[in-house]
């Protein structure tokens, strides 16, 4: 965990609702799967987002507007000083990828599987993503997949892009040998009922402090109560009670 | 050079800064990130005989100036937490903790007090009274006098280290009670806990919190806090850990003229990882500027006029 000073360079609008922040600031340290807590000016507790793209000068959040402190960020023009903490969550277990690793995304959760996408690539897997939208004009992100060399497959549950249908049926459509996901709880329950142990999926929470502290955002496992900003937000299939 | 030390019931501190109870969880969090031997002391999470879940999320709640909660007391039980999570923190923290007790009955804070009550580590038992008591109709023990002082006086039987009685600002006059605590025997009090509180989702209609209503704190309840440590000063002889919305150095100083001893720091860890090194860290220029040389000078200061 870090907590520094990010610089916005760039705000675009991915699709309407939808914006990709690019920070300059101490992008080193992060892991595919791990979140940010920034704080927003105005508003007392920090928002939380998947680290959507990093290095060690930059840092990526694709942030879906969806109250107050969302369309506060997406308002910000380039230039603007966030403090953010970086570095929070367990993060993806890379070692368990395989040699086909299926990744499933729904909506704002595309974007945290691009680092892994890029990571497992550069590891020599051969991947595949799943990227879910309602519909063709809500979808984003799938040409930077396809740029890492990862064979992507859109469903947007209209038809009017790539495959008709749920993103979960990519299950059925694809061999795996292990399956990275993140998007809604009810996409998330389907994967892990049908991938079991192969899955891995990252999980929303309200947080209050996203390092562990203050026991807001707990959720019961077979294991006992588990803190998703700390001993997640990534979580294996099988572990979950939902 | 000034001198920043203070004594807590007969319990030298550095430093009058103490991180609060639920927000410092077991130190363990804050201790990767900066050696927590710069603190005071600081608060655990409150502890009851058995582990607790807690409430239904989502227990947490965004605020003007603050937050809220509803965590309802998560906890892994007090077996837990001396034989797993003491010792973690002992290896990082040679400090004391205020142990902070809950229980649903007489007996369950009894018993909980009595067992902390035994670890070296442990400085203080904090009694926490704001739960409900489930044996005298779900009012909070802390509600009302003859409850606190019940809880007070079963606790100091069985306990040798000095007991805090944490009070709860959500009560028509809290100094009735805070002396009916003193006069059974606490040798500290603690204020404030939450303010009772609450959120509407406009969209959704309904409470934002699962458990309806939860506790606010951070900055927003500041002025409250520190209006009823004052008030308390004026009614007790004995020291009192001020809280609630502390988040600078310039707050620390407030809440000692209103007549704390020590200071508690909760949300403002939450929002900011490092708030309590940093509160620490400002408080020596924060006192020059206002011309403090010894902290323990002050407390009550704002009552001469
Ligand atoms: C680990 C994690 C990763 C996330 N990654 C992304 C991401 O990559 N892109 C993205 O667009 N969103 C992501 N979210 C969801 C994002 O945090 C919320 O949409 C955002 O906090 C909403 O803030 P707001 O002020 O607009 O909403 P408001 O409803 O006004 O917020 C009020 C409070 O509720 C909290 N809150 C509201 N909705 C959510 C939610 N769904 N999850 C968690 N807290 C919520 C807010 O943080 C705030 O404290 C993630 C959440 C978590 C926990
Ligand atoms: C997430 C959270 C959990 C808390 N849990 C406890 C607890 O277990 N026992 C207790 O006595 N107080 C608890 N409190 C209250 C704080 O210790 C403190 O009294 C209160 O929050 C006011 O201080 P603040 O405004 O600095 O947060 C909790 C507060 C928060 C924010
Ligand atoms: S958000 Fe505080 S423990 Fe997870």
């Amino acid at each position: 965990m870090k907590k520094g000073k990010f610089t916005l360079v760039e705000n675009t609008a991915l699709v309407p609702g939808m914006h990709r922040l690019t920070f300059s600031g101490d992008g080193s340290g992060i892991v595919p799967g791990q979140f940010a807590e920034v704080a927003v000016p105005g508003y007392f507790l920090r928002r939380p987002f998947s680290v959507a793209g990093f290095d060690g000068g930059s840092l990526t959040l694709a942030v879906r507007v969806r109250g107050e402190g969302t369309a506060a960020l997406a308002a910000l023009a380039p230039g603007a000083e966030l403090d953010i903490v970086t570095g929070l969550g367990n993060g993806f277990d890379l070692s368990a990828a395989g040699e086909r690793p299926l990744l499933i995304g729904g909506g704002s959760g595309v974007g945290v599987l691009w680092p892994l996408c890029r990571a497992l690539a550069a590891d020599g897997a051969s991947v595949t993503a799943a990227l879910g939208f309602n519909s063709g004009t809500e979808s984003f992100y799938v040409s930077d997949f396809a740029a890492l060399g990862a064979r992507t497959e859109v469903y947007t549950a209209d038809g009017s892009r790539g495959r008709r249908g749920l993103v979960t049926a990519a299950l059925g459509d694809f061999e795996y040998s292990s399956v990275y996901a993140c998007g809604a709880a009810p996409m998330l329950q389907i994967i892990d009922r049908e991938a079991g142990a192969k899955a891995q999926f990252s999980l929303e929470a309200r947080m209050g402090c996203g390092f562990g502290a203050c026991m807001g955002c707990t959720v019961e496992t077979v294991n006992g109560p588990r803190r998703v900003c700390k001993d997640g937000p990534v979580f294996r299939g099988g572990e979950l009670i939902w | 050079m000034v001198n920043t030390a203070v004594n807590l019931c007969g319990v030298e501190l550095e430093n009058p800064v103490i991180p609060a109870s639920g927000a410092f969880g077991y130190g363990r969090e804050f201790a990767e990130i900066y050696d927590i031997n710069c603190l005071g002391a600081f608060a655990i999470k409150g502890t009851t005989a058995y582990p607790r879940f807690g409430n239904p999320t989502p227990r947490i709640a965004d605020a003007p100036g603050g937050m809220l909660n509803s965590v309802g007391l998560q906890n892994p039980g007090v077996e837990d937490v001396v034989n797993v999570e003491l010792p973690a923190l002992a290896k990082v923290y040679s400090k004391k903790v205020l142990a902070n007790v809950c229980g649903f009955s007489i007996g369950e804070y009894v018993s909980v007090a009595e067992r902390l009550d035994a670890e070296d580590i442990v400085g203080w038992i904090e009694l926490n009274v704001s739960c409900p008591n489930v044996h005298g109709g779900g009012m909070s023990f802390g509600a009302c006098c003859e409850g606190a002082a019940a809880v007070t006086r079963e606790v100091k039987r069985v306990t040798k280290k000095p007991v805090i009685v944490k009070l709860t600002p959500n009560v028509t006059d809290i100094v009735p009670i805070a002396r009916a605590c003193a006069d059974a025997g606490a040798d500290g009090l603690s204020l404030i806990n939450t303010v009772l509180a609450m959120r509407i989702d406009p969209a959704a209609r309904r409470p934002v919190l699962a458990n309806v209503t939860g506790g606010l704190s951070g900055g927003a309840v500041f002025p409250i806090a520190l209006r009823m440590v004052y008030q308390v000063y004026e009614a007790v002889d004995i020291p009192i850990v001020g809280m609630g919305g502390v988040s600078t150095a310039r707050d620390v100083i407030e809440m000692m003229l209103a007549g704390a001893t020590a200071v508690g720091v909760g949300a403002a860890n939450l929002t900011n990882p490092f708030a309590a090194k940093e509160i620490i860290e400002a408080l020596p220029a924060e006192m020059e500027k206002y011309g403090i040389t010894n902290l323990v000078d002050i407390i009550g200061g704002a009552h001469n006029g």
